[in-house]
């Protein structure tokens, strides 16, 4: 399934939908989105994953990217992320590096 | 508008099998990633042609097949950049062509897909246990979010290392983790570690293996065994995917990293067990899988007529003082270090990294001095197992360039026969408590890692439960394993329900961990013994992957004494710098209280040291910016009990229990800080028990009086 970004910015606040798989082939459109919706302050970055069907190594490193950029202070919350996905962030550490929120609490 | 290529080296220059190319850098070796591409790189003096194999990811049949051409070839180093490869998804091997003539050395074989030496990743066993496909090397991403890990850099005489099998530690169903057996299970059980009070752990192998490659069956169930231990490396620069939850994923090395860089948290160092004695090719009738295809003579030493030395007991011996075979192994480790932040390395049957390419001991191997002198690994713990299958014992005499430590294989067995009850003992362990001091004199106490168990051996628990292994589910007739073991069942060999066999065995047990864990050096654990961990018998379960040497954490209940005098040891040791000297004792008594040890007997200052004598008491002092400490140690292996005149303290301190391995559980042990005071100037040591106390000032006038 081909892999699709969707940018909406309110008041400092970005949420990003994902399509699709991010692996290696997509990653780099996501750090391009990233680069592009963070060239203005961010309070907080959203990305809503429940449409995000496979997470590789690479895809795994966008998010570090983007927690790099945005910096220690700004909260990155992934939502509605699948089982699978969220295992892989959980074990490889990420999780500790962002929010990880189930659906039902946003 | 097409885009010119911002660099002239992310521009191929030549197309071989529909790939864009050019001549790649052959340095590093191995695959790295470049602009554009994936540099490959690989080193063969024999071969007369290299074949680059490339496979789509989980692929059986070849992506591409690319010849090295002879303008890429820098010396006998084969190097090509390959353009517009997705690291991620590509697997590759080698092909190499060159002459089958094993009377000089030459093992040559086109048919086979090599693995690349120097692979970050290997694929083929993805998950433990499970489809056989095969073995094909990988590109692992190595920009890992470290924040800001580094090495933990703990002073050695601070440590307290802790055995553990990656899967055997979690894999029991009692675990209660969420992956069992996977560096993510071992993540989970830091808060337990933690609380247990190690501040290292000694992983066993994690370098890539294959657990599938033993042919052997359980005589007694018919399941086959595994190759569970993996002391048998196929890819040197690759974290086991097997053991890694996410292997299936290729992510084996972020979970690795992760769990470093949790350990690192929690201020616990990680040690690899890694194996450059040997690899998984075995003898000529092992299989092709990588050094014996590409360099089979520069790789292994070999016999005048090509045959194998076997120094390794395994069928092959990596020919490790070979230059190109030093340059391999610095390399290695550096990969570990840089890339890993692991902190240490304790090397399998070292003995063989100080014997040149015809097997004869050298005296300064060349191998060991780069690794000492490493700037690289100049943080790392180096720790040797100085000692090999074909008969050199370097314990005491590894060529250690102030650098390693040693197994010190004579603690282990001195402290056994001490406590098993053997006469003329006694002497010998004093010399053992204080770091071993005739084997590592010039050199600091830290030069001894002191053991009593190993994962080679028995258990603990089986140490005082059988007198002779009892290895039939090995599927060898029992043949296998030492037999040397310095054991004692205390009565009733294997299991009991005797009252007072179980009595005796608890006590040993906590003997032996007593004298591990005030004697000077570095002390060793393995994972289990803190609970009382049973493999039944069996001092060889390499190859047992199932409830036979699996951690049994359930134990960890049914033997809660033990646990909290284990923990309540391990503090005491770090609260007495008395037991953690960095240096061997100067032999003056200095400005303190105290020499820095007196031995004393039944009447304090008078040690007997005759040959029927099986009582030591130490007391070990020093005198640092935290004021006086004095450590009273009395072990008695005699049957029967003593009355011990206690060295007289100054006026305001008095000796308190720290330890009695005599008494029954709940009252053996006291917490580092509690200890109660004991009356009168006498302390009685029952039959094959340990007793320890320490000098602390009187809180009040009335205590005193």
């Amino acid at each position: 399934m081909s892999f699709n970004t969707k940018v909406h910015i309110d008041d400092g606040v970005v949420t990003i939908r994902l399509t699709g798989e991010l692996d290696s082939r997509s990653a780099p459109t996501l750090n391009e989105v990233i680069v592009e919706a963070t060239e203005k302050p961010v309070r907080r970055l959203v990305l809503l994953a429940e449409d995000l069907t496979y997470l590789s190594s690479a895809g795994l490193r966008c998010l570090v990217f983007a927690h790099q950029k945005l910096g220690r202070g700004v909260d990155i919350v992934l939502v509605g992320a699948t089982p699978e996905v969220a295992e892989t962030i959980r074990l490889t550490g990420f999780d500790r590096s962002l929010v990880m929120q189930d659906l039902a609490e946003r | 508008m097409s885009r010119s290529p911002e660099r002239l080296d992310a521009f191929p220059t030549h197309r071989i099998a529909g790939f864009g190319v050019r001549a790649g850098r052959p340095l590093p070796f191995g695959a790295s990633r470049v602009p554009g591409g994936v540099n490959f790189s690989v080193y063969s003096a024999g071969a007369t042609r290299m074949t680059l194999v490339l496979f789509r990811r989980g692929e059986d049949e070849p992506l591409a097949e690319l010849d090295f051409p002879p303008e890429f070839v820098v010396g006998a180093v084969y190097s090509m950049t390959v353009f517009g490869l997705d690291a991620e998804t590509v697997e590759y091997g080698y092909r190499a062509d060159g002459p089958f003539d094993p009377d000089r050395g030459h093992r040559f074989d086109r048919r086979q897909v090599l693995l690349d030496p120097y692979a970050t990743l290997v694929h083929g066993r993805d998950s433990w246990g499970g489809q056989r496909r095969p073995l094909r090397s990988g590109v692992a991403l190595d920009d890992f979010d470290w924040e800001d890990d580094r090495q933990l850099r703990l002073p050695s005489e601070d440590l307290v290392i802790y055995e553990a099998h990656v899967r055997g530690f979690t894999r029991h169903p009692s675990s209660n983790v969420d992956q069992p057996g996977t560096f993510a299970g071992l993540v989970d059980k830091i808060p337990y570690l933690k609380s247990l009070g190690v501040n290292a752990i000694e992983l066993m192998p994690v370098f890539e293996y294959d657990e599938l490659d033993n042919e052997r069956v359980d005589p007694n169930t018919g399941k086959p065994l595994h190759n569970y231990w993996g002391y048998s490396t196929i890819g040197f620069f690759a974290p086991k995917a097997g053991l890694a939850a996410t292997g299936r994923l290729g992510m084996q090395a972020d979970e690795f990293k992760n769990m470093v860089k949790q350990l690192h948290r929690a201020g616990i160092e990680v040690i690899l067990d890694v194996v450059f004695n040997h690899t998984a090719e075995g003898n000529e009738r092992g299989p092709t899988l990588s050094f014996r295809g590409l360099d089979n003579s520069v790789y292994y030493m070999l016999t005048p007529d090509g045959y194998y030395y076997n120094f390794s007991g395994t069928g092959n011996t990596l020919n490790c003082n070979h230059p190109i075979v030093r340059g391999f192994v610095l390399d290695c480790l550096r990969h570990w270090a840089s890339q890993f932040h692991v902190d240490g390395f304790r090397f399998d049957l070292a003995a063989i990294l100080a014997r040149a390419p015809d097997g004869a001991p050298i005296p300064n191997p060349p191998l060991l001095e780069s690794l000492a002198a490493d700037p690289v690994l100049r943080d790392c713990k180096l720790i040797a197992e100085a000692w090999d299958a074909g008969g050199l014992y370097q314990v005491g005499s590894f060529p250690n360039y102030h650098r390693f430590s040693e197994w010190n294989g004579k603690f282990r067995d001195t402290v056994r026969r001490f406590v098993k009850g053997d006469a003329g003992v006694a002497g010998e362990l004093a010399t053992r408590l204080l770091g071993s001091p005739d084997l590592y004199r010039g050199r600091a106490p830290t030069a001894s890692v002191n053991f009593v168990t190993a994962h080679d051996g028995f258990t603990l628990r089986d140490l005082v439960s059988y007198n002779g292994k009892h290895n039939e589910a090995n599927g060898e007739g029992n043949r296998d394993g030492d037999n040397d073991n310095n054991s004692w069942n205390c009565g009733v060999e294997g299991d009991t329900d005797d009252k007072h066999v179980l009595a005796l065995r608890d006590r040993q047990v906590r003997n032996l961990l007593l004298l591990l864990l005030t004697s000077h050096g570095i002390p060793m654990l393995v994972a289990g013994d803190e609970f009382g961990r049973t493999q039944r018998g069996n001092n060889n379960a390499y190859c047992q992957d199932n409830e036979l040497s699996w951690v049994d954490w359930s134990l960890a209940e049914t033997n809660a004494g033990l646990l909290r005098f284990t923990r309540a040891a391990i503090a005491f040791r770090r609260a007495h710098p008395a037991l953690r000297r960095p240096w061997h004792l100067r032999g003056h008594q200095g400005d303190g209280l105290f020499p820095e040890v007196s031995w004393h007997g039944e009447r304090a200052w008078t040690p007997d040291w005759s040959p029927g004598q099986r009582l030591l008491a130490a007391l070990l002092y020093c005198h640092g910016p935290e004021g006086h400490d004095c450590v009273y140690l009395a072990a008695n292996a005699h049957w029967d009990g003593r009355e011990l005149e206690l060295p007289a303290l100054p006026d305001g301190m008095r000796w308190h229990l720290f330890a009695d391995t005599a008494q029954p559980d709940g009252h053996d042990v006291h917490q580092p800080g509690e200890e109660p005071p004991i009356a009168g100037d006498r302390v009685r040591v029952e039959p094959r028990s340990t007793v320890v106390l320490v000098a602390r000032q009187t809180e009040s006038r009335s205590e005193r009086e």
